[in-house]
């Protein structure tokens, strides 16, 4: 079992966690954004192997944030609440 | 008369306190401090069990958690669990346990008769013989046939459901393994000042110091053991013993099964160490000789352990054979106890043979004699020596499970025929044996260097000063075609003919050897045989050891009970069903309950299953004619509040909901992004910056985390605000056409007339000292008020709306008529009435979509060429003749244009209709709106009906009750 770092708790158990998008999806706003960039935000994902940077939110306090991963090794990296990332 | 208790010696067994217990319904007489299998031992009982495949007898092989052999189904005082390892279950009184795989028990199984066919059955018999015409025809009997253990059917019904503890620890050292190496890093790493936890899967920790010669800063060893456990246990460092650590996981959390002796169901330790110790010892080696698996052949150590801890000598006569120098001590040991023994050792250049042991060296054993037990063996000179047991030593195997599983690599070392830790891994170090020390002092040198990351000071490192052990050896591999059967996997019954009839069909990949001869697959996972399976591989295929490779290793190290992983997790801790405030008060008015969505609801009020539907259409019946209390508690109240809450909710919503006003109510739809319905609802706004999402009720959580979402991803935190405040407020709901009267009977304090608080407002009154919520908002179509109070003060008003409600002929309803007042009008349940492909305008509300300009979610979706497609299932309401009976819900709409029956949509909801006194029917049929008046085809489980296509909403079209 895991340990993830949400940025308001700490490090916690995987358990309380789930898991909710790859980051850098963003929206596209209208009602004119083209089939195929609509269909992308909402099906198209990159399922990196390797590092990756995820949206999860940690059901315990509620919080969304952004945390860098390792697909294959599991190593853990920076996790920071929304707003403070870039994206 | 061969095995038998010395009349002295032990140093675990306390011979002032007998105990006695049963084997195979024999009575066993033991010492408290026994395992059943140095009872066994001592009682002489040489065949305990029979073998997975071929009924063979088997004897007691180890003294520990490797055993492959003797295995018990224990019950009677303690616990019930099968396939126990009579190695490490201490023996109590009134202990029962049977022999596995034998019947009626081990000593005569009707089954052995299988052994003498064993020739014609190799591995991978039975699958490939009995393939026609189905295996699945034979499996039942064969899996009778062969097997293990038996789980107690009725464990269940055995007294109240016991828990098994779980627990979280942190602790910055963990030592696996309480030996000399793990005792020493334990208390390096506690005089560092570390916090501690030390555990070991024996029941004493010791080790091999428990039973082997050796001293410690010129003190028998047993007294060092003694004083380092009491020096951890005084300054707080935990000690468990019948602990195993049977797996590491990510980031190095280790499980530990603590195994409990008093009854009590084993407990699940989580532990995360900043670093692990593994000091996880070495596992002693059968030799290949034909029928090694005879009952009276054991372990060489394991003999030592019998004869030291349990003051039992296991024989008169005793053949020791070895290939390397650990048996030579036992050898020593035993010939001392009072056995004439002779050794047998595959080396011709050997240690100094031990006092009255008679020597034959540079011989190997090449068979053993005997057919119930061991009654000698056959050199490969061709003397034979007469023995009434054997004990052997093939070499050791470090136990590198752990290790690996933490993704440790491993590296062979041909001169100790084994397997180390080959490199290192982050927060694991090794030491003792799992580091390829021999002698206590490489011991405590290995302890050093793995102790080098978190104690800096050596004080308190131990030194040896007794003989020191040395680990020479010669390997001993069963080699292709040998003569005989030479058992490599005892517990499953894999014999080296085996290794070699999987190599001959190309299975020579370490993995498909496992699955081919089932080599290493059973509880003992191979502990005792996968090394001499791979390096007979290796022999037959012409390769080096380290190129066959081992099979993955996998936890856990040892079996856990199911229940440990499950702990009190299950039933309604597993799922708890939410509850509402008056239940009890409804418990007591005779309501009968169901789980709607999570939620324990009232159904119906009185009556029993077999009256339940006219209980059911009298409550809605009389909901239509007076007026109806019903609690609607569960209904879904997240607050949304904040600067930009107004633009939330329109973004939220596919309705427009900023033009609300202060003080109303918008019924409305959520969607996913995908364009389909994901919630519907009344959205109350209270004022400026704060609304009340009434979602519903089974999609609470659901709503309030899409919520969160949306204000943190898009919003942020210091715009909007959100509060659940369900579980907070109940909501008693007054319907029909006196609902009015009844709640200006309650005296609420507020204007009811209809110019005040006309549908959908929301007023604001007091019941006692409370706030109370009147909201006209409705779900069955008469003019309805929602009164929503402090989840604690329900109480007396709802006794209130009872007493009041006499003098209207009020009646109390549940879910069940309130689903039947919703469909008479038409009103959908999301999930019932809409699936994973309904959208707005489908369920025909397609103002906003053709005319809203702001975004909203899931609005892009709406105008997809699915979404715009013409063959979209839309929302209908199903009539069928007079007379005949409502739909089956479910039942699908069909066309046979050419042929072929194609689904044109199915019903969703289906009642039969008290005030209407006819069936009514929701669905979702492809173009319904379209096709009133039309008559289609209804099949369900091959029946056919006919109905035809109407509006959804069956009674009250004009919605003129709702102001009545």
């Amino acid at each position: 079992m895991q340990l993830f770092p949400c940025p308001f708790c700490g490090p916690r158990p995987e358990t309380e966690f789930h898991y909710g998008a790859e980051a850098g999806n963003l929206r596209p706003d209208g009602a004119e954004v083209g089939a195929d960039r609509w269909a992308g935000y909402l099906y198209m994902r990159a399922n990196p192997k390797g590092a990756t940077r995820e949206i999860w939110v940690h059901m315990t306090c509620g919080e969304f944030f952004a945390m860098e991963r390792d697909t294959i090794d599991h190593k853990i990296g920076r996790s920071l609440a929304l707003g403070e990332n870039a994206e | 008369m061969t095995a038998a208790r010395l009349s002295a010696g032990g140093s675990a067994i306390d011979r002032s306190r007998p105990v006695s217990f049963s084997f195979d319904g024999r009575i066993v007489e033991a010492f408290e401090g026994d395992t059943i299998a140095s009872a066994l031992l001592a009682a002489d009982i040489a065949v305990v069990g029979r073998s997975f495949k071929y009924h063979r007898p088997r004897g007691i092989w180890g003294a520990g958690v490797e055993e492959p052999n003797a295995l018990v189904d224990v019950g009677g005082s303690q616990r019930a669990a099968p396939n126990t390892r009579a190695t490490t279950q201490p023996v109590c009184a009134g202990l029962v346990s049977t022999s596995v795989n034998a019947s009626p028990n081990a000593a005569a199984d009707r089954n052995a008769f299988i052994d003498r066919f064993a020739r014609f059955i190799p591995a991978a018999f039975y699958y490939k013989t009995f393939m026609w015409p189905d295996w699945h025809l034979f499996e039942p009997r064969i899996r009778a046939m062969a097997g293990l253990g038996k789980v107690d059917p009725n464990w269940k019904s055995r007294g109240p459901a016991e828990f098994a503890e779980q627990i979280n620890h942190h602790c910055d050292v963990l030592v696996v393994g309480a030996g000399p190496a793990g005792l020493a890093a334990a208390r390096l790493a506690a005089a560092a000042g570390k916090s501690v936890m030390l555990v070991d899967e024996q029941y004493r920790p010791g080790g091999s110091l428990l039973h082997r010669d050796a001293q410690i800063d010129g003190a028998p060893a047993a007294a060092w053991v003694e004083e380092t456990v009491a020096v951890l246990e005084a300054a707080g460092h935990p000690v468990l013993s019948s602990t195993t650590a049977f797996g590491i996981y990510d980031h190095n959390l280790v499980g530990l099964n603590q195994r409990h002796h008093d009854g009590r169901p084993d407990t699940l330790w989580r532990v995360r160490p900043r670093r692990v110790v593994l000091a996880t010892g070495a596992i002693e080696r059968p030799l290949p000789f034909a029928d090694n698996d005879l009952p009276g052949i054991m372990s060489a150590d394991a003999a030592l352990v019998y004869l030291r801890r349990y003051g039992v000598l296991l024989g008169r006569r005793v053949v020791v054979a070895t290939n390397n120098d650990s048996a030579y001590e036992v050898s020593g040991a035993l010939a001392a106890a009072g056995a004439e023994v002779a050794l047998v050792d595959l080396r011709a250049d050997a240690l100094p043979m031990p006092a009255g042991v008679s020597p034959h060296v540079g011989r190997a054993v090449v068979s053993a004699l005997g057919r119930m037990r061991v009654e000698g063996v056959r050199l490969d000179d061709g003397t034979t020596l007469a023995a009434d047991s054997v004990v052997v030593s093939g070499g050791w195997t470090p136990t590198v499970h752990l290790f690996c599983q933490a993704r440790g690599k491993l590296a062979w070392h041909e001169d100790r025929a084994s397997f180390l830790p080959g490199d290192t891994v982050e927060g694991i170090a090794v030491a003792g044996a799992l580091a390829g020390a021999v002698s206590l002092s490489d011991v405590f040198g290995t302890v050093e260097r793995a102790a080098a990351s978190f104690a800096e000071s050596k004080t308190g490192l131990p030194r040896s000063t007794g003989t020191e052990a040395t680990g020479a050896i010669m390997p001993a591999w069963p080699v292709p075609g040998a003569k005989g059967r030479v058992w490599i996997d005892y517990q499953n019954d894999v014999t080296a003919k085996d290794v070699e009839l999987a190599a001959r069909e190309n299975f020579v990949s370490v993995e498909h050897l496992k699955r081919y001869t089932t080599l290493g697959m059973a509880t003992d996972q191979g502990k005792t045989s996968n090394l001499a399976g791979l390096a007979l591989m290796a022999g037959i295929t012409g390769r080096a050891v380290p190129e066959v490779g081992t099979t993955t290793y996998r936890p856990p190290f040892t079996p856990v009970p199911l229940t440990s992983f499950a702990g009190a997790v299950g039933g309604e801790l597993m799922s708890p069903v939410r509850r509402l405030p008056l239940e009890n008060v409804h418990r007591a008015s005779g309501a009968v309950f169901q789980e709607y969505g999570g939620w324990l609801r009232p159904a119906h009020y009185g009556g029993t299953d077999a009256d339940a539907d006219a209980v059911i259409r009298d409550e809605a019946l009389r909901a239509r004619g007076s007026v109806a209390l019903f609690d609607g508690s569960t209904l879904g109240k997240i607050e949304v509040m904040g600067p930009k809450a107004a633009e939330f909710v329109d973004f939220i919503y596919y309705n427009t909901m900023s033009t609300l006003k202060p003080g109303r109510c918008r019924y409305g739809f959520m969607l996913s992004e995908n364009g389909v319905v994901f919630d519907d609802g009344i959205l109350i706004r209270l004022d400026e910056h704060r609304f009340i999402v009434s979602c519903s009720s089974s999609h609470v959580g659901a709503v309030h985390a899409r919520l969160e979402e949306w204000r943190q991803d898009r919003f942020g935190r210091d715009a909007v605000y959100i509060h659940n405040a369900t579980a907070e407020m109940a909501t008693l709901t007054v319907s029909g056409p006196r609902s009015k009267a009844l709640v200006e009977a309650l005296g609420l304090g507020l204007p009811l007339d209809d110019a005040a608080l006309p549908h959908m407002a929301i007023g604001k009154g007091t019941f006692g000292n409370d706030p109370v919520r009147v909201a006209r908002v409705s779900f069955t179509g008469d003019r309805s008020y929602e009164l929503s109070i402090r989840a604690d003060r329900a109480k007396p008003l709802w006794a209130v709306l009872q007493e009041s409600g006499k003098a209207f002929d009020a009646a109390t309803i549940g879910l069940e008529a309130l689903m039947i007042l919703r469909a008479e009008k038409g009103y959908i349940v999301i999930g019932k009435d809409t699936d994973g492909t309904t959208m707005p305008h489908d369920l025909g509300v397609d103002g906003p979509r053709q005319k809203r300009g702001s975004d909203y979610v899931g609005r892009r979706s709406l105008f997809t060429d699915v979404a715009t497609a013409d063959y979209r299932l839309q929302f209908v309401g199903l009539r069928v003749a007079d007379g005949e009976a409502p739909l089956s819900t479910g039942a699908h709409a069909i066309a046979k244009p050419e042929g072929a029956i194609r689904s044109q949509g199915f019903v969703t909801s289906s009642y039969h209709s008290p005030i209407l006194r006819r069936p009514i029917a929701l669905a979702l049929i492809e173009r319904g709106a379209t096709r009133h008046g039309e008559t289609i085809d209804l099949q369900h489980l091959g029946m056919l009906r006919r109905a035809t296509i109407v509006a959804p909403c069956a009674f009250d079209p004009e919605g003129g009750r709702l102001n009545a």
